[in-house]
């Protein structure tokens, strides 16, 4: 039996005097797809940074393909951040943003080689139109596939996504679902997706991981995604109108 | 025009001027695009301060400045790191301890001191061949951190993505801020502590204007911190002003322009 993509045992991480994450356990396949939920303040970004190797635990063991994260070569993994993290207003291309997924640095020149293999990678995510546009002029929804496809401009193993579909319409984000969902199918990658979408992740992911700083639970989503577990976690399972209500007089 | 005894004079002060404008304007372009520009302001006035040092010593003050510098980015990176504390904040507090100093350290040398004048405002005629050779070892160091061009682009653009490619961005901070450091003292005595942040910003800020890429951007910058200076001190000869001015109304009067053609829609 091949080694877990992921394996996380007992791990606790300690941000100053509070505890994001405690004695947190899971396993997840080769081949997985892993959707994280929870609410604000679950821990899911520190677990995040625990996987990519920017964190390190106090407590407890992770491991990438059997690897401490820290050590992963970073061509196995394709990280999708959150777009609050970039800077909107720098002076690059949407090519050059792809090209920085081979050379892991901003390009001076795009060599042909490079150049072939982005504007590939931008085609499968539908948006090689876009290659020349500058980074500043891309809406919400381009600037994911822009970043999809600077993930699977190196075929990565794993790959890791924060909160994708946050700012995009419903379109898009099912657009979104599909890429990857095709990507995983063709690559075999383990996907790990931190979002809020609980109807997303029931359709498209294997697993759901529930947290709340600890682990709520892990397993199969249908399995995770029971009313006392969501009313334990979040105080809440789905929408209820608390009142009768009529739409105004025109 | 200018005499030749004057343009004899002024030959030391325009090469001097043209190679801090290649290097601050190269380091502009990260300056602006991480948004350090208050760095640059805190250094020049933590630099007054090695600078006061040097005078109270009487020694050369740039040899004082530069250590003084470098150590107080190196503490400012090290507390904001290490405390939490908003960058703007811990600047705010290291800029004026190290102010505080350079008054005290100018209060306790008794009499005058012309060289405090001349970092504060800039002076073509105290510049030495000294000057000229400590701007062109800056220019032949900073060729040698060309290699490193694409990764602090990288991490200018995405700081967390580039944390999961590994690069070392902390290191990368202090080793851009130091470069600072050195730009500032080196330029102190052509522009003046009181105009440096303008002449770090400035190139950069017009270049970014007119720019798609961050390449542009470099080239552009670094086309402006070449040539403004040169046409800044010539202008400086005729009403016989200190020359740091006149080379930021030269950058300031192309940042207008480049405003101008932006607004026109000419580069979108």
């Amino acid at each position: 039996m091949s080694a877990p993509a992921i394996r996380v045992q007992r791990v606790s991480v300690r941000l100053g005097d509070y505890e994001a994450l405690r004695g947190v356990s899971f396993e997840a396949p080769e081949g997985a797809f892993v959707a994280v939920i929870g609410p604000n303040g679950a821990g899911k970004t520190t677990l995040l940074n625990v996987l990519l190797g920017l964190q390190r635990p106090d407590q407890g063991v992770v491991e990438v393909f059997g690897m401490d994260p820290a050590k992963l070569p970073p061509d196995t993994l394709g990280y999708i951040p959150q777009l609050k993290t970039l800077d909107r207003s720098f002076p690059g291309l949407a090519i050059e943003l792809v090209v920085t997924g081979r050379r892991r640095s901003w390009p001076w020149r795009i060599s042909a080689a490079d150049r072939a293999a982005a504007l590939h990678a931008l085609e499968l995510t539908g948006v090689a139109r876009l290659a020349s546009r500058p980074i500043a002029r891309l809406s919400g929804g381009e600037l994911q596939r822009v970043y999809l496809a600077r993930s699977l401009v190196r075929n990565p193993k794993l790959l890791v996504l924060d909160e994708p579909g946050a700012g995009m319409d419903i379109g898009a984000e099912a657009e979104m679902y599909h890429l990857i969902d095709h990507y995983q199918t063709a690559s075999k990658a383990t996907v790990l997706m931190i979002t809020h979408d609980w109807e997303g992740a029931r359709v498209h992911a294997t697993h759901v991981l529930l947290m709340d700083r600890g682990l709520a639970a892990f397993g199969a989503p249908a399995e995770v995604a029971r009313e006392d577990r969501l009313l334990n976690v979040f105080g809440y399972a789905g929408h209820q109108a608390s009142t009768h209500r009529t739409p105004p007089d025109a | 025009m200018p005499d030749s005894f004057t343009w004899e004079i002024m030959g030391l002060g325009f090469v001097a001027a043209i190679l801090v404008g290649f290097v601050a304007s190269y380091f502009g372009v990260f300056i602006v695009q991480r948004r350090m520009a208050f760095l640059g302001s805190g250094l020049a006035h933590a630099a007054f301060g090695g600078v006061a040092l040097g005078i109270l010593l009487d020694t050369q003050p740039l040899f004082v400045a530069l250590p003084f510098t470098i150590s107080v980015a190196i503490a400012i990176i090290w507390v904001r790191d290490h405390t939490g504390l908003a960058e703007d904040t811990v600047i705010g507090v290291m800029f004026s301890v190290a102010m505080a100093l350079g008054v005290v350290f100018l209060f306790l040398k008794e009499g005058f001191s012309g060289d405090a004048y001349t970092y504060l405002f800039g002076s073509v005629l105290a510049v030495s061949m000294t000057d000229v050779v400590l701007a062109g070892c800056m220019v032949a160091a900073t060729l040698c951190t060309f290699p490193l061009w694409g990764a602090w682009a990288y991490a200018t653009f995405d700081r967390d993505l580039a944390r999961t490619d590994r690069l070392r961005v902390v290191w990368h901070d202090y080793v851009l801020a130091c470069a600072m450091s050195i730009v500032i003292v080196v330029s102190m005595k052509i522009v003046g502590m009181v105009l440096i942040a303008a002449f770090l910003v400035l190139p950069a800020a017009t270049a970014r204007m007119l720019s798609q890429s961050f390449r542009q951007m470099t080239l552009i910058s670094i086309a402006i911190g070449v040539t403004t200076p040169a046409i800044g001190m010539y202008l400086s000869l005729f009403p016989d002003l200190p020359p740091g001015a006149p080379i930021i109304l030269v950058q300031s009067a192309m940042f207008v322009a480049a405003l101008v053609v932006r607004k026109q829609g000419m580069i979108k």
